[in-house]
């Protein structure tokens, strides 16, 4: 299924990227994640596990056990500072 | 992100009965004024007897350096719907009549505004408890970041481990920071 996926802020910004276009089969947000880990490099750096990568899903705030559906919004982001 | 958008998220439910409500969020890129957004905020709602409203405001210093400018990023879309989500939480939770949030998002330097939230109710003590908790769910759910220009350069903020510990007064777990 295609994912359409944003990136916002530091990560934004160490991956030079702010969307992308992703063919998954991928169930989970979490596993999304580790398949973006797998290209190495900046997004191996930038997502990797044991950083702090908040994530949303069509807009609101999820874990990483949320179940992807086609067509979903979903985001990577680190933790919020607004306020 | 101008006005347009502000207009767009004004929501008034009820007339003037008991379920009468006034919820409004602007994020935008200019700014505000709190004796306005407050007049907004009362106008024709005799029911109301007090206003609590919370300024932040850019410092000139954060984390032991000084601060020339802030740039606020943000999700558009996301964050309008998150702060309504926590609107509805405050309604549901206090007894009140009115919440108004603005969030200024660009380039900002020390001095400036950057939030405004404001709560009207009967009483103070809804005002004042759905003002804070509406400031501590906006800091750690609210999809903002903040980058600040230092001498040493350019650096995102970190989350505050702190800031969670706010939400939790409220029985809500943050896992932001």
């Amino acid at each position: 299924m295609q994912i359409e996926i944003r990136f916002f802020a530091s990560i934004r910004e160490a991956l030079g990227s702010s969307s992308l276009s992703w063919q998954t089969e991928a169930a989970t947000v979490g596993a999304l994640r580790d398949e973006l880990v797998a290209r190495g490099g900046v997004w191996a750096e930038a997502l990797a596990r044991g950083r702090a990568v908040r994530a949303s899903l069509d807009q609101v705030m999820v874990s990483d056990e949320a179940a992807l559906r086609p067509g979903a919004e979903l985001a990577f982001f680190p933790p919020v500072t607004g306020g | 992100m101008g006005t347009p958008l502000a207009a767009s998220h004004n929501a008034e439910g009820g007339g003037a009965g008991l379920g009468a409500r006034r919820a409004s969020v602007s994020i935008r890129h200019e700014d505000f004024d709190l004796s306005a957004e407050v007049a907004a905020l009362r106008q024709g709602m005799p029911a109301v007897g007090a206003v609590c409203s919370f300024v932040g405001t850019v410092r000139d210093r954060n984390e032991g350096a000084s601060v020339a400018t802030m740039e606020l990023e943000h999700y558009p879309g996301m964050t309008e719907r998150s702060i309504e989500a926590m609107m509805e939480q405050a309604f549901a939770r206090f007894d009140i009549l009115g919440a108004s949030v603005v969030h200024r998002v660009g380039l900002l330097q020390p001095l400036d505004q950057i939030v405004l939230v404001a709560v009207s109710s009967m009483h103070r003590g809804e005002s004042f408890q759905a003002c804070e908790f509406l400031m501590d769910y906006l800091k750690t759910q609210a999809p903002f970041w903040k980058k600040e220009v230092t001498p040493a350069g350019a650096r995102w903020v970190d989350a505050r481990v702190s800031d969670d510990a706010a939400l939790a007064r409220w029985g809500i777990a943050s896992g932001n920071a």
